[in-house]
């Protein structure tokens, strides 16, 4: 077995058998089996960036072999500079998640432990996958975990919230796979997602093709106006199911545009860039307002992600490396940030039971270790210079302003409503006096808070420091994928 | 050629015998379980399955019977893949019948004659044969369903699928009556090769082709012949109901294929038409209806004229402007369907049937509430089954869905295209009463109270767990049965 193949069935194996062996009464094994698998399943991913040839744009650590002979379909796997990153991260986060609910999750620990570690393998699969079909069975099976843990351990309208993500992501997935069918038949029965690079398509195929994906990755990454599910996917999901979806599950529609639509329809992604450019920045701003006026915590930070996924897709579709880097960057830090600031609402809600604005006040009295933190990651979501936030959305900028002066200067105003939103909330919640009992009787965070919020904390500083080995790592693939679609494939 | 060639009708005598045999035995049980008619029943089966296993491997084609039937792979395997799944419901049922004073001898002997009939359907070659078949299986249905005679919903569920099942018997056999005046014959290669000249009038073989094409959409349960369905399914006691939805779905595959794709393929033009207002149709009542329901056994019954109707969708792709380069390809997607959804549909009704009790049928929705607190294992199978019939990977019904997707995008005809997009929407809404199923098993409190408990019978626990196991494995590895079907489908189109 190979490295990648390890990486996706290690945390499914373990998660099969969190729910097998797993009962109520036993909460207790059911949390070590899960963390060390968790963590196994980070350290075999370990090699994978420490070996990375970073050279090459070709997908490494390849295996391929003959899956459903039928229609041609392979289990082929590999890595890029593009895809890496995000299989450390995916693992990684899942051991934030398995920490993050330690003392939390109290009933049925090992089916919520299982759901994570299977539906992190299944993640992992997305990001590898380099057949056109076995992504779309991992794409479409991260619903199925996603689904029971908003619907099992989620907030009150966790029903509606559950259906609503899952219902929203399929229909865009739907037209994906007739999208795939489609594209099989193009190129005369294969699967591959590199033969469909290669493919000649017509300016109406490649169009049609263009949208069908744009209407399944668009609904994941979520861009406006299709973003709707996300707040109450958010606020209902417990706080390991936000920092999943804000840190990973958001990142496989943005993925998505990289691997597919741009590369096998680029004349289209440059005829309809305009569009895609428009929604990132009716996202920035316009969710950005938004983002200002939320009374609950949750909704305030999911409608900051969609803001800043906005940057993302901005950034691939203008079409320069900076554009395309910046955006990566931006996908990677994002994932540290986001997840930090729902592990933070995470902190006060299970203290408290409430993820409403005004219930706080004055919360560095009480609270003063995890207040530091706050502000630390509050910094980094409104882009501060030398966190990991910073450096993404400052690349996506000096890429815009290449291609127009005014696209850049409306991008840039994220950073003034980013900057507002995300202090002013900080400044309701953490600052002021203390005005009720139950902000006087926090205790501060405890040892694994702390530590979780440690760890998040110099990943983002790191990131923001020294992206090097980040931009290192992406530059060959970015510089040929961007080579790639510049060049036209009409006939 | 007209020899009787007994060789190809081996599996069919066998059982036709072994079921006079169970028949007689029964009558000396005493014991109130009929564990001897059982597993009687059950060998002789297994020997029928065996048989018709080792006739498919063998790969030939064979005439016999005067040619009357003939025994090819694609019937062979559809014949052995209808025997394990009435292996399998009667292995779910037993316990269910048993505990309601229903388990006569005779549910033994009517299921093995609805098996017969079924296989005489999988290897006919003559319409008389084919329609001989039909009646055997409805006749021993009906009667199935009546089973639970003192029930009324029961009895009624039995009238009203005896008068439309009648009605629709004549319809196919006045539609055949027709070909025979048209073609002069009745044998299916004769019509064929009699159609295939073009000297025949036109509108005589168009006016059978509806009327077939009629019986055999009242045969698969698809709109606008579809009323039957969701009383029967409702009405007829779990195990009955469970005959029904699995294996006869094969067989109405079957006689389909035999009469339209090997008898009247020179007349694609007209059936595939009919075939795709009848599968939209379906699909959109199907699918809206079932989600009103709010009873499991009715919204499996609009589950299944849905998921048919998206069968037929294969069909309807075999022949493409005039050729049929993308015959086989369409059939064997049709048949893998078909296969596939029996396969989830046997699971489904046994768990149905697992979780009830003697005076509780669990077979309201609202039954499941909080399954998975109370038995995770059994909420899992049910939710694997439930995502499977939503058509979501890596479950097997995901590859069957793409199956059908694929032949018809690989058409490359616009028109059926759009059908592929509409076909997907619409299993859109289908995924949101699955779904349902699953919210009220994982995120609704059980009801106070009213308790669905496992129910007895370790064995079959055991078998449900295996079967929802094979709806996940062959998900995760789907090329072999692909295989089969498309090597089956291709055999029976070159002869």
């Amino acid at each position: 077995m190979g490295l990648l193949s390890l990486s996706i069935w290690l945390p499914i194996a373990f998660g099969a058998l969190l729910l097998a062996t797993g009962r109520d009464d036993k909460a207790g094994t059911a949390r070590w089996l899960a963390l060390i698998g968790a963590v196994i399943s980070f350290v075999v991913t370990i090699p994978l960036i420490t070996g990375f040839d970073t050279a090459s744009a070709a997908l490494q650590f390849s295996e391929n072999l003959l899956w459903i002979e039928r229609f041609n379909v392979r289990y082929h796997l590999g890595v890029d500079g593009i895809s890496v990153w995000f299989v450390l991260l995916t693992a990684f986060i899942t051991i934030v998640v398995v920490v993050a609910g330690w003392e939390v999750i109290t009933e049925r620990v090992h089916q919520y432990m299982g759901a994570f570690l299977i539906l992190s393998g299944l993640m992992v699969g997305v990001f590898t996958a380099a057949d056109g079909l076995l992504f779309y069975v991992f794409f479409e099976a991260t619903l199925i975990p996603m689904y029971i843990i908003i619907g099992i351990w989620g907030g009150k309208r966790r029903v509606y919230a559950a259906f609503k993500f899952f219902l929203y992501t399929l229909a865009g997935s739907l037209l994906m796979l007739v999208a795939l069918t489609y594209l099989y038949y193009k190129s005369g029965g294969s699967f591959d997602i590199a033969t469909w690079h290669k493919l000649p398509l017509g300016m109406h195929a490649q169009a049609l093709l263009f949208f069908a994906f744009f209407a399944a990755f668009s609904v994941k990454v979520p861009m406006w106006p299709v973003h709707t599910w996300l707040p109450d996917a958010h606020v209902e999901a417990p706080t390991g199911g936000s920092v999943v979806l804000a840190a990973i599950m958001l990142k496989l529609g943005a993925y998505g545009f990289l691997r597919f639509s741009m590369p096998i329809a680029p004349d289209a992604s440059r005829e309809y860039a305009w569009f895609i450019i428009a929604l990132s920045l009716i996202a920035v701003v316009y969710i950005g307002l938004v983002a200002l006026v939320q009374q609950d915590m949750k909704k305030l930070v999911a409608y900051s992600s969609i803001a800043h996924m906005g940057f993302v897709t901005l950034g691939f579709f203008i079409f320069n490396e900076l554009g395309v880097s910046g955006g990566l960057v931006q996908m990677i830090s994002h994932g540290f940030v986001s997840g930090a600031m729902f592990l933070a609402i995470g902190v006060l809600y299970d203290r408290v039971h409430s993820r409403e604005i005004a219930t706080y006040g004055g919360v560095v009295n009480t609270m003063p270790k995890f207040a530091a933190f706050a502000l630390f990651f509050t910094m980094a979501n409104c882009g501060l210079p030398g966190t990991g936030g910073f450096v993404g959305e400052w690349m996506v900028i000096l890429g815009t302003v290449k291609v127009s002066f005014w696209l850049a200067a409306i991008a840039a105003t994220a950073l003034i409503f980013g900057a507002a939103y995300s202090l002013w909330m900080y400044k309701r919640v953490y600052f002021g006096d203390v005005t009720n009992d139950e902000v006087r009787g926090l205790t501060d965070i405890n040892a694994r808070e702390f530590a979780l919020m440690a760890v998040l904390a110099v990943a983002t500083l790191w990131m923001g420091v020294y992206p090097k080995p980040f931009t290192d790592v992406m530059h060959a693939s970015v510089t040929e994928l961007l080579k790639h679609v510049a060049l036209s494939k009409l006939q | 050629m007209n020899a009787m060639n007994w060789l190809v009708v081996y599996p069919e005598a066998l059982l036709l015998l072994m079921a006079c045999v169970v028949a007689l035995v029964d009558l000396f049980v005493t014991d109130e379980r009929r564990r001897p008619t059982f597993w009687l029943t059950q060998a002789s089966l297994v020997g029928v399955a065996a048989m018709h296993l080792a006739y498919y491997q063998g790969g030939a084609t064979l005439y016999g019977m005067q040619n009357m039937m003939v025994g090819d792979p694609m019937g062979h395997l559809l014949a052995f893949f209808a025997t394990c799944a009435v292996i399998i419901t009667i292995a779910y049922a037993q316990p269910y019948i048993a505990s309601r004073d229903m388990l006569k001898g005779e549910f033994f002997t009517l299921t093995m004659f609805v098996l017969l009939g079924i296989c005489v359907m999988c290897s006919a070659n003559n319409f008389l044969v084919v329609y001989l078949g039909l009646e055997i299986m409805s006749l021993s249905l009906y009667a199935l369903v009546a089973l639970r005679r003192d029930h009324g919903v029961s009895t009624e569920a039995a009238m009203k699928y005896f008068v439309l099942g009648a009605l629709a018997s004549g319809f196919l056999l006045y539609g055949l009556s027709m070909m025979y005046g048209a073609t002069k014959s009745l044998e299916i290669n004769e019509v064929f090769t009699a159609i295939g000249t073009g000297r025949i009038n036109g509108s005589v073989l168009t006016f059978g082709v509806v009327f077939v094409v009629a019986g055999l959409a009242f045969k698969l349960g698809v709109v606008p012949f579809h009323m039957w369905v969701p009383d029967v399914y409702h009405g007829a006691p779990t195990a009955v109901t469970l005959l029904i939805g699995g294996a006869p779905k094969l067989a109405a595959f079957a006689i389909t294929v035999r009469l339209l794709v090997e008898g009247m393929l020179g007349l694609a033009v007209d059936w595939q038409q009919m075939m795709v207002v009848l599968a939209v149709a379906s699909l959109v009542i199907g699918n809206l209806a079932a989600i009103a329901q709010t009873n499991l056994k009715r919204m499996l019954a609009y589950s299944t004229i849905s998921q048919m109707g998206f069968m037929l969708l294969g069909m309807t792709a075999g022949v493409v402007s005039g050729n049929t380069l993308s015959a086989g390809n369409a059939y064997s997607s049709a048949m893998f369907y078909a296969v596939t959804y029996v396969l989830t549909t046997l699971g489904t009704f046994g768990l149905i049937m697992y979780l009830s009790q003697a005076g509780f049928e669990s077979d309201e929705i609202a039954d499941y509430a909080g399954l998975a607190k109370r038995s995770p294992w059994l909420a899992g199978v049910m939710s694997i089954f439930m995502f499977s019939l939503a058509g979501l990977p890596p479950m097997v019904g995901f590859y069957a869905k793409l199956a059908i997707l694929q032949a018809l995008v690989t058409t490359n005809v616009a028109s059926y295209v759009v059908l592929a997009v509409v076909a997907v929407l619409l299993s859109l809404v289908g995924a949101f009463y699955y779904l349902r199923v699953v919210k009220v098993m994982y995120f609704d409190e059980p009801a106070a109270g009213a308790s669905v408990r496992p129910g007895q019978g370790g064995g079959v626990g055991a078998l449900l767990a295996v079967n929802g196991a094979a709806v996940l494995v062959f998900g995760l590895l789907p090329g072999g049965l692909m295989a089969m079907c498309r090597d089956a489908i291709l055999k029976a189109l070159a002869t």
